[in-house]
């Protein structure tokens, strides 16, 4: 007898809905259904940025945050990496990727290594631009601060997840006159990043990023997908509302098994 | 074949973990401690690979005598004191003989106390002069969002300081309004979207929508 932990149903619920949507989304996407999805312009300035980095003949610096290759942000920013390395190669630029894992740069490596393979440049991928600085946290931030301040890199991506060092990256980006695309799911950190950086992707635009980049109707999908659950949870919101000040306590009780 | 393979093991143990979030089996529950367990034991050895990756970098620029070698010597240097200290390669606990590893090493601790964290805590300390920096340019009253912005950080910053309440007794109440409301508000609408955005990307990988981890990617 297979049992189902106690308080889990709504989450359930709510995830089977997603994956109902997703796929749903994913067979119209390959009956050729074009998605409409709105304009996010920080993506929309990654080739602007890319592009500026290579006419000014500098390099591009990309951080993939202060989390471990298991973390989601991380991963989103990986994704979003692959694509910005392939656009680096076809255009010829210079990628570094200073890295807070082993586990990440190892990941990035092979990413990176890959894009230049795909676009034909492997000739061009140096290993080196994609390295290990440190696992502490302020170790890694002077490391990076000085390589922004020694280098002047002309694009600054900083997508994934971080800390306390967030406004210390983003304002050296800033004083050295870099063009800084952030991303980042901390909600905490969002405000520096929008206050110091020119474009900055808030929460769910760092996951939407790599389909948004990709154009690939079928990873779009999963878009549609979120939209479609984001609409679920505004009716949600609107029954609970509605069943509170009615005084029903079923809904509450239901929704309440969501720790 | 290239990409089956990590697409299959992706799905396999992607559905291992949602089995085990919502069903209350022995075995998913062991598999999935198994899994994560694993994963402590690859970043063991990626740690190796991060290591040799640091050190090529900062040989290399002290072999060609790059612009800064002496910071990259400062760095070999640092690890090395940190690395014998910390293995226990170089002293014994002379009561259990057992070698002292760690920040049981003297060495290591003072390094520890009296380099590491005063640098960690000067790069903090930077924080304070950023922060006005970045104050200055977000505070500025450029346009009617910004002048709100001004104006709801003026009223948050005196409502948390008793100077605040000594100008007029209702900022705190103002302050933790527009915190407990707009600002709680506004951070919870992202949260949800961060939740969903999470959610997706974890089913993409699931599913083998998204197989740009796997290098590459489409353009």
């Amino acid at each position: 007898m297979i049992a189902v932990k106690e308080g889990v149903g709504p989450e359930f619920v709510l995830l089977m809905l997603f994956v109902v949507s997703l796929l749903y989304f994913l067979g119209q996407a390959r009956k050729g259904v074009h998605f409409k999805i709105r304009k996010i312009a920080g993506l929309d300035a990654v080739n602007e940025a890319i592009g500026r980095a290579t006419e000014m003949g500098r390099s591009i610096l990309y951080s993939t945050g202060l989390e471990v290759a298991s973390h989601i942000a991380t991963i989103a920013s990986l994704t979003i990496l692959s694509r910005v390395a392939r656009r680096a190669a076809r255009y010829g630029t210079r990628l570094q990727v200073p890295s807070f894992d082993p586990v990440v740069m190892t990941l990035a490596q092979e990413m990176v290594r890959d894009s230049f393979l795909q676009e034909g440049r492997i000739e061009e991928f140096s290993p080196t631009d994609i390295f290990y600085l440190s696992g502490e946290q302020f170790a890694y931030t002077a490391a990076v601060e000085g390589i922004m301040v020694r280098e002047k890199p002309s694009t600054v991506f900083l997508m994934g997840y971080f800390y306390a060092e967030s406004l210390l990256l983003a304002e050296t980006g800033n004083a050295i006159g870099a063009i800084q695309i952030a991303g980042s799911d901390a909600v905490t950190q969002l405000p520096f990043f929008i206050v110091s950086c020119d474009y900055t992707l808030i929460g769910e635009e760092l996951y939407a990023a790599s389909a948004y980049l990709s154009g690939d109707p079928i990873i779009m999908s999963s878009l549609k997908a979120q939209d479609m659950s984001k609409a679920v949870i505004w009716v949600l919101m609107i029954v609970g509302g509605v069943a509170a000040f009615a005084g029903s306590p079923f809904f509450l009780a239901w929704m309440g098994g969501i720790s | 074949m290239k990409t089956k393979g990590p697409v299959l093991v992706a799905f396999l143990a992607g559905m291992l973990m949602i089995s085990e979030y919502f069903l209350d089996v022995d075995w998913l529950g062991k598999m999935a401690t198994w899994i994560q367990k694993y994963y402590i034991i690859i970043a063991a050895f990626a740690l190796v690979i991060g290591v040799t990756s640091l050190v090529r970098l900062h040989a290399t620029k002290i072999r060609d005598k790059n612009k800064g070698w002496g910071f990259s010597l400062v760095t070999i240097i640092g690890l090395l004191a940190m690395m014998i200290t910390g293995l226990g390669l170089v002293s014994q606990d002379p009561e259990s003989n057992l070698p002292l590893r760690g920040t049981d090493h003297p060495a290591n601790l003072w390094l520890y106390d009296h380099i590491q964290v005063p640098l960690g805590a000067t790069m903090f300390s930077l924080l304070a002069f950023f922060i006005a920096s970045a104050a200055y340019r977000a505070f500025r009253a450029r346009s009617p969002e910004a002048t709100l912005l001004l104006l709801s950080a003026i009223i948050v910053m005196l409502g948390q300081v008793p100077v605040g309440e000594a100008i007029w007794d209702g900022l705190p109440q103002v302050k933790d309004w527009l915190l407990d409301n707009i600002n709680t508000a506004s951070k919870r609408a992202i949260m949800m979207g961060v939740g969903l955005g999470m959610v997706s990307t974890a089913l993409k990988i699931i599913f083998g929508i998204e197989k740009t981890y796997l290098g590459g990617g489409d353009g």
